[in-house]
C-alpha cells in the first residue's frame, strides 16, 4: 500500500516538474520534446488511475503525431520572418491569470465532489450483458453514450476542412507534401518494416475492444502514424484531397454510424438503438468503418495543406 | 521450481535496471554525443530486453511471453534506426542551442 | 506459485518500475544542458525506453493485460517520435543553400 502510494506521488511531482518545464524553457524543440515526455507521463498516471483505454490513446496520440504536428509548427515558424511584437505584458498577466482561474475553478470542482462521487459505473456494468460486449468503455462509447461518438466521428471532418483552408487558390485540390528533409537508407527501411507491424496492432488494438481496453480511435492513431511514416520516407506520395476515393474513406466511418443509426428508428424504435442480438456485429462493423476514417483524417491533419497545384 | 524462476526474475530485471542506471549516468557525464549515444544504446537494448527476459517467466505462455518478445524487437529495431539518424543529426552539426 | 511469493515479487517488480522511471527522469536533465539538439533528442529516447520498461514491469507485478498493450503501441510509435525529432532539429533546405552560398 505504502510503496503504491510513493509510485502515485513520485508520479505526480513529475508530471508536475515536466509541465513547469515544459511551460518555461524559452526554445519551442525543447519544449515540444519536454510536452512528448510529458504525454508518456500521463499514459503512466491514467494506467496507474486503472484507465488503460485512455492510458492507449495518450500513448498512442501523444507520443507520435502530436509530437510530430508540433515539431512541424516549430521549424515552421523558426524559418518564418516574424514581424509581429511579442505580446505585452498586460496580455501576458492576463493569459496566466485566465489559465490560473481555469486550474483553480477545476480543482474546486473536484474537491467538492460529494463522498462519494456520484457514478453511474455500476448501472453501465449492470446492463452490458445486452449490449454483447465486454469493455464497459466500448459499450458506453458505442452504446449508451454512441450520439457523442457520432460527433466525435464528425467533428474531425471540420478541423481538416480548417487545416486544407489554408491552401493557396491555385493549390486548391492538389497534393500536400509530407517528406522529410533528407530521407536516408535508415529511415527508408525503417518505413518498410515497421507499417505491416503497426497494422497489425492498429486493427488488433480496434477488434479487441469489444471485450478489451482499446478502440477505434487507439487503431485509428497508429494507422495514420505508419500512413504518416511512409510519406515522411518518400516510399509514397499523399493523394490530391479532391480525390473521390479518399473523401469517401474520410466520411465512410459517420456515414456508416449514421445509417445504422436511422436503420434503428424502425427496427429498435430509436435513433442509434440497435436490434437485439445483433449489437455486437453491428458495432463492430461500425468501428471498422470509423477505424479508417480516423486514420485518414488524422494523417492528412499531420500532413497539412495542399501545397502541390493539381495536375 | 517457482522459486528458481523468481530468483531468475529478480536477477534479470535487476540486471537491467542497472543498465537504465549506466544509460543515465553515462548521458550525463560523458562529453561529447557520439559517447553519449554509445551509453543510451546499450540503455535502449540491454537495460530493455534483461527486464523482457526477467518478465518471461511471470507471463502467460505463449502469447504473453510472444508479446513481451515482440516489444523488444520493436524497440530494438527503433533504438537502431534511430541511433543512426541522431549520429547523423551530431555529426553534421546542428544548430548549437 | 503460493500467494505470499507472488505478492513479494509484485512488490519487487513494483520498485523496480519505480527505479527505472526516477532514473530515466533523471537523464531528462539532458535536455535542459543540451547542448545539440542530438542531446536532447537521446533524452527523450532513454525516456520512452524507461517508459516502456516500467509499463512491463508494472503492467506484470499488477497483472494486468492493457498495460502491456500500452508499452506494445508505445514500442511502435517510440520510433516515429523520434524519427519527429530528427526531422524537427535537421535544418530546412533553405538553410543548406544558404550556407553553400552565402
Amino acid at each position: 500500500m505504502t510503496l503504491a502510494l510513493a509510485v502515485d506521488i513520485g508520479l505526480a511531482l513529475l508530471v508536475l516538474a515536466v509541465a513547469g518545464w515544459t511551460i518555461a524553457v524559452r526554445d519551442t524543440f525543447a519544449a515540444v520534446i519536454g510536452f512528448v515526455a510529458y504525454g508518456l507521463l500521463l499514459a503512466l498516471v491514467w494506467v496507474r488511475l486503472a484507465a488503460p483505454d485512455v492510458a492507449l490513446t495518450e500513448a498512442a496520440v501523444g507520443s507520435g503525431l502530436t509530437g510530430l504536428l508540433l515539431l512541424s509548427a516549430s521549424a515552421r515558424l523558426r524559418h518564418a520572418k516574424t514581424s509581429a511584437a511579442p505580446p505585452g505584458p498586460v496580455l501576458q498577466w492576463a493569459a496566466g491569470a485566465l489559465c490560473i482561474l481555469i486550474a483553480a475553478g477545476l480543482a474546486a470542482l473536484v474537491l467538492l465532489l460529494p463522498d462519494p462521487a456520484p457514478t453511474l459505473a455500476p448501472a453501465a456494468v449492470a446492463h452490458l450483458p445486452a449490449t454483447g460486449l465486454g469493455n464497459p468503455v466500448t459499450g458506453v462509447l458505442m452504446v449508451y453514450r454512441a450520439i457523442d461518438t457520432f460527433l466525435e466521428s464528425v467533428v474531425l471532418l471540420p478541423a481538416l476542412l480548417g487545416v486544407w483552408s489554408l491552401a493557396s487558390e491555385g493549390d486548391w485540390g492538389g497534393a500536400p507534401i509530407l517528406r522529410h528533409p533528407r530521407p536516408d537508407g535508415a529511415l527508408t527501411l525503417m518505413a518498410q518494416v515497421l507499417p505491416p507491424l503497426g497494422i497489425i496492432v492498429g486493427v488488433y488494438l480496434c477488434w479487441n475492444s469489444a471485450d478489451h481496453p482499446g478502440g477505434a480511435f487507439q487503431g485509428g492513431a497508429v494507422l495514420a502514424a505508419m500512413w504518416v511514416l511512409a510519406l515522411l520516407a518518400g516510399l509514397v506520395d499523399a493523394p490530391p484531397i479532391r480525390q473521390r476515393g479518399l473523401r469517401v474513406l474520410l466520411v465512410a466511418g459517420a456515414a456508416v454510424l449514421l445509417a445504422v443509426g436511422l436503420a434503428g428508428i424502425g427496427l429498435a424504435g430509436a435513433f442509434l438503438a440497435y436490434p437485439e442480438h445483433y449489437s455486437k456485429p453491428l458495432i463492430l462493423a461500425i468501428e471498422m468503418a470509423l477505424v479508417l476514417s480516423i486514420a485518414v483524417a488524422l494523417a492528412l491533419l499531420v500532413a497539412g495543406p495542399p501545397v502541390r497545384t493539381p495536375s | 521450481m517457482s522459486f528458481v524462476l523468481d530468483l531468475f526474475t529478480m536477477g534479470a530485471v535487476l540486471a537491467g535496471a542497472l543498465f537504465f542506471l549506466a544509460g543515465t549516468v553515462g548521458l550525463l557525464r560523458f562529453p561529447d554525443p557520439l559517447t553519449r549515444l554509445h551509453a543510451l544504446t546499450k540503455a535502449d537494448n540491454l537495460g530493455l530486453g534483461l527486464i523482457v527476459i526477467g518478465l518471461l517467466p511471470q507471463v502467460a505462455w505463449p502469447l504473453g511471453a510472444f508479446k513481451l518478445i515482440a516489444i523488444w524487437l520493436m524497440a530494438l529495431f527503433a533504438a537502431t534506426t534511430i541511433s543512426q539518424l541522431m549520429a547523423r543529426a551530431a555529426r553534421d552539426g546542428e544548430p548549437v542551442r | 506459485m503460493r500467494w505470499g511469493e507472488r505478492m513479494e515479487i509484485a512488490d519487487f517488480l513494483l520498485t523496480v518500475a519505480v527505479f527505472v522511471l526516477a532514473m530515466v527522469a533523471l537523464g531528462l536533465v539532458r535536455i535542459l544542458r543540451g547542448p545539440a539538439a542530438a542531446d536532447q533528442m537521446m533524452a527523450a529516447q532513454l525516456f520512452g525506453t524507461g517508459g516502456i520498461a516500467a509499463l512491463l514491469l508494472l503492467g506484470v507485478a499488477t497483472e494486468a493485460d492493457a498495460v502491456i498493450d500500452v508499452a506494445l503501441v508505445l514500442a511502435l510509435l517510440a520510433a516515429f517520435a523520434s524519427v519527429a525529432f530528427v526531422q524537427g532539429a535537421a535544418p530546412a533546405d533553405e538553410d543548406i543553400k544558404e550556407k553553400n552560398h552565402p
